[in-house]
């Protein structure tokens, strides 16, 4: 028996203590959500209570086509600490939030993941002190001198391991910063981390092997140029036989007037491909001429979540490339919400600039988002919308955290919020928001966003989504909601999972353009 | 000169210049340093003025903080707020001449001395009972909070309780503003006093008070929301190397 004993007991490498690599992860169908209220109460905190969820680490093969060191490496704590220091010269936002946040607490009830798990290390100040403590005691006279009473950790592996569980619990949502006194990002912290962990040989599998798949293949789902073509042309059938209308969804058409970059899971994840419908209808029925590319596959650019700028460039040069091939005058982007935030904000920067040394017309927002896109063809009445055809739906908005804290549609402050809402409205009769609190820029994150959207950790998901969840169900209780409008590929994949788990219909989850395609009227224009 | 006041001249001294190089250098840190990619959290303001709007909202109303939790905000507020007065307040110890609307804040001062005094308290007792505050609480908070009230305190005490004899106090200040120390009064509070000021000088750069400095720096509310319209560029993110790898990729059989 004692020998049995002492062959099962396995010797723990430093890598697999740290990121739990060796724990059991929870059975999907054993994980359980918590119980809808239709509010959202603020929980007495339970320290540890999400300490034991972490996501799998990334295996050698996914470190190292990263560039990155395949396994913990032997001096981690100083090659972490000096990567630390690199990116504390490299990035104003980091450098400025270590040392400002005064700990006020306006911050700690915000976080869905706190919401929804309790835990406290989920509160952002508490998540962002997991990297300041390594801070102070590195490189502040303050920490060096008065260690743990200004708050100052040696980053050992305890910490080391903290840091994989809480900074794999942030989808970057930004909720935070909107309430702090200094505008404090943690999603900037937490990138940082990551790329630290990535740095020292810690990464996490799921976000590292999708970007390696967006690098050699071309998107996230790793569909190459041939089986793109050809879910293209299968969802061509589908269309022509469900509406008789020959809609076409064109891949690398030179010359094409526009280049539409949308995220891969539309091309046949459900419920994304029903918004690709709408787009390729609002186009169809504009008449102008437009391609993807299978260069440029991939809206979704998973470097931002992991805080690695030359891979957050590197995959947005496929975007550059397609622009030189295909050379449209116009560049537009699905529905995807951290995609949104990259292409209207870094975008310019790190491939730019899109302008007409690019060919790109400089009369049209380069980027220009697809909803600002069908807006404005109905405004003008380019297309008309049939809102009866959506009169079974009572729609409501949920806004994408990263189109709606990271980016804007439109020409003016908000235009993120109003745009989306419009559509929807000239698609259907009726329209209920959420609770103000939950919407807007105050909106919850779905819970499933920053590279966590994985089964392993299906948990921190579950608990994410909370907030969001009691927010629907408040406003199924009173409005009798049921269609859950979404702009993002990410929201789409996360609620269709979770709502079941809340007791919901997992078909009452669906994009903007679904409701767009199925209003639109297809034919010969008066 | 006596030996408390050679003691307490060369302290003022060190913790003025500890505190304004220090200062400085944080300052010159957050300015320096680049900010490679556009994160205004948005809406934001898509030209300058805009952000000037957005950032004044910020320093003198503290709208997100009102935004985010009333009760921190208001015990934040007033705090700052007497902070504020008292400081102005202090204007007529090391100058000559007090203009006309600062003579008018002393018949507030004492109130305003009152109510920094309590968001004070407030803010500390908030640090123990609430648990979610007590959680992220370190040592220092406290010791700067406690570092505060001893200086309200001991402000309000011998202003307006044990009355310190103002016009040795102006002369001592006013020698050290113009170089020529002068006797300082040795009245108990008043060395308590300017023991803990000078004592929060010299702790200032090294602590999280650069918040002061550091909120004009924060990027995502000191960007302008126009990525589109200009192209942000910053050294060490200008180069797009790996724009050469992407044309450099040979094409997926297809």
């Amino acid at each position: 028996m004692a020998e049995t004993a002492a062959e099962q007991e396995e010797v723990l490498t430093d890598l697999e203590i740290v990121t739990g690599a060796k724990e059991p992860k929870p059975k999907i169908g054993d994980v359980k959500a918590p119980e809808l209220t239709g509010s959202i109460k603020v929980p007495k905190i339970q320290p540890g209570a999400a300490a034991g969820y972490k996501p799998y680490p990334a295996a050698p093969e996914y470190m190292e086509g990263m560039d990155f060191p395949t396994t913990l490496v032997d001096n981690w704590e100083k090659e972490a600490v000096n990567k630390l220091g690199e990116l504390l010269k490299k990035y104003k936002s980091l450098q400025d939030y270590m040392d400002i946040c005064v700990r006020c607490g306006s911050c700690t009830d915000k976080c869905q993941f706190f919401l929804g798990s309790k835990d406290p290390k989920n509160m952002p100040v508490a998540r962002a002190d997991l990297l300041r403590k390594v801070y102070k005691k590195y490189f502040t006279t303050e920490g060096k001198l008065l260690g743990k009473i200004a708050g100052a950790e040696r980053f050992d592996l305890e910490l080391l391991g903290e840091w994989f569980s809480y900074f794999h619990q942030c989808s970057q949502c930004r909720r935070c910063s909107v309430f702090c006194p200094y505008g404090i990002d943690t999603a900037e912290i937490s990138m940082a981390a990551r790329e630290i962990m990535d740095h020292i040989g810690v990464g996490q599998k799921y976000v590292n092997s999708i970007i390696i798949k967006l690098h050699e293949i071309g998107n996230n789902l790793g569909m190459n140029p041939k089986a793109l073509k050809a879910t293209l042309e299968s969802t061509e059938e589908d269309i022509e036989e469900e509406d008789g209308v020959p809609v076409k969804l064109p891949v690398d058409q030179v010359g094409a007037d526009i280049l539409m970059v949308t995220p891969s899971a539309d091309f046949f994840a459900s419920p994304h491909v029903e918004s690709l419908i709408g787009y390729a209808k609002v186009f169809h029925q504009a008449g102008i001429s437009w391609t993807f590319s299978s260069t440029a596959s991939e809206a979704g650019n998973f470097g931002m979540f992991i805080g690695n700028y030359s891979h957050m460039q590197r995959a947005a040069s496929r975007i550059r490339k397609a622009i030189e091939e295909i050379r449209p005058k116009r560049l537009i982007v699905g529905e995807c919400g951290h995609a949104w935030r990259i292409a209207y904000s870094f975008w310019n920067t790190l491939i730019g600039p899109l302008d007409q040394s690019l060919g790109l017309d400089p009369k049209y927002p380069r980027p220009q988002h697809i909803c600002e896109f069908t807006l404005d063809l109905v405004k003008r009445g380019a297309i008309k919308l049939d809102k009866s055809a959506n009169d079974e739906f009572v729609p409501t908005f949920h806004d994408s955290c990263n189109v709606a804290r990271g980016s804007r549609m439109g020409d003016s402050p908000g235009g993120q919020f109003d745009i989306p809402r419009e559509l929807i409205k000239a698609s259907c009769n009726r329209y209920v928001d959420m609770e103000q609190e939950t919407i807007m820029e105050k909106t919850f994150c779905c819970g499933g966003g920053g590279g966590l959207l994985t089964d392993e950790i299906l948990d921190v998901r579950l608990q994410g989504a909370m907030p969001r969840m009691q927010a629907y169900q408040n406003i199924k209780d009173s409005h009798g909601a049921n269609f859950f409008a979404l702009i993002c590929a990410i929201c789409k994949a996360q609620f269709t999972k979770v709502f079941p788990k809340y007791g919901m219909p997992m078909i009452e989850v669906g994009g903007v353009h679904q409701l767009v395609g199925r209003a639109i009227e297809l034919g010969a224009k008066e | 000169m006596s030996g408390l006041t050679i003691f307490f001249v060369i302290y003022a001294y060190v913790a003025i210049l500890f505190f304004i190089a220090g200062f400085l250098y944080r300052i010159w840190k957050y300015a320096s340093t680049p900010a490679p990619l556009k994160i205004p959290q948005t809406p934001a303001p898509v030209a300058a003025p805009g952000v000037a709007r957005r950032m004044v909202a910020e320093v003198t109303l503290f709208k997100s903080l009102f935004n985010g939790n009333k009760i921190i905000w208001l015990f934040g507020y007033v705090f700052h707020l007497g902070l504020l007065v008292a400081l102005l307040k202090h204007y007529r110890f090391a100058f000559d001449y007090s203009p006309s609307w600062l003579v008018y804040l002393t018949t507030f001062e004492l109130y305003a001395g009152l109510i920094m005094l309590g968001g004070l308290m407030m803010l500390f007792l908030l640090r123990l009972v609430v648990d979610r505050t007590n959680f992220i609480t370190v040592m220092t908070d406290y010791i700067l909070l406690v570092l505060l009230i001893g200086i309200a305190g001991t402000g309000l005490l011998l202003k307006h309780f044990y009355r310190t004899d103002v016009t040795s106090v102006k002369e001592f200040v006013l020698g050290l503003v113009s170089f020529n120390p002068q006797e300082m009064p040795a009245d108990a509070f008043f060395i308590i006093h300017i023991t803990l000021v000078f004592l929060l000088l010299i702790y200032f750069p090294f602590s999280k008070l650069m918040h002061s400095g550091g909120i004009f720096f924060s990027p995502t509310r000191n960007q302008v929301d126009n990525a589109r319209d200009k192209r942000l560029v910053t050294p060490w993110a200008a180069a797009p190397e790996s724009i050469q790898i992407a044309s450099n990729m040979t094409q997926e059989e297809g």
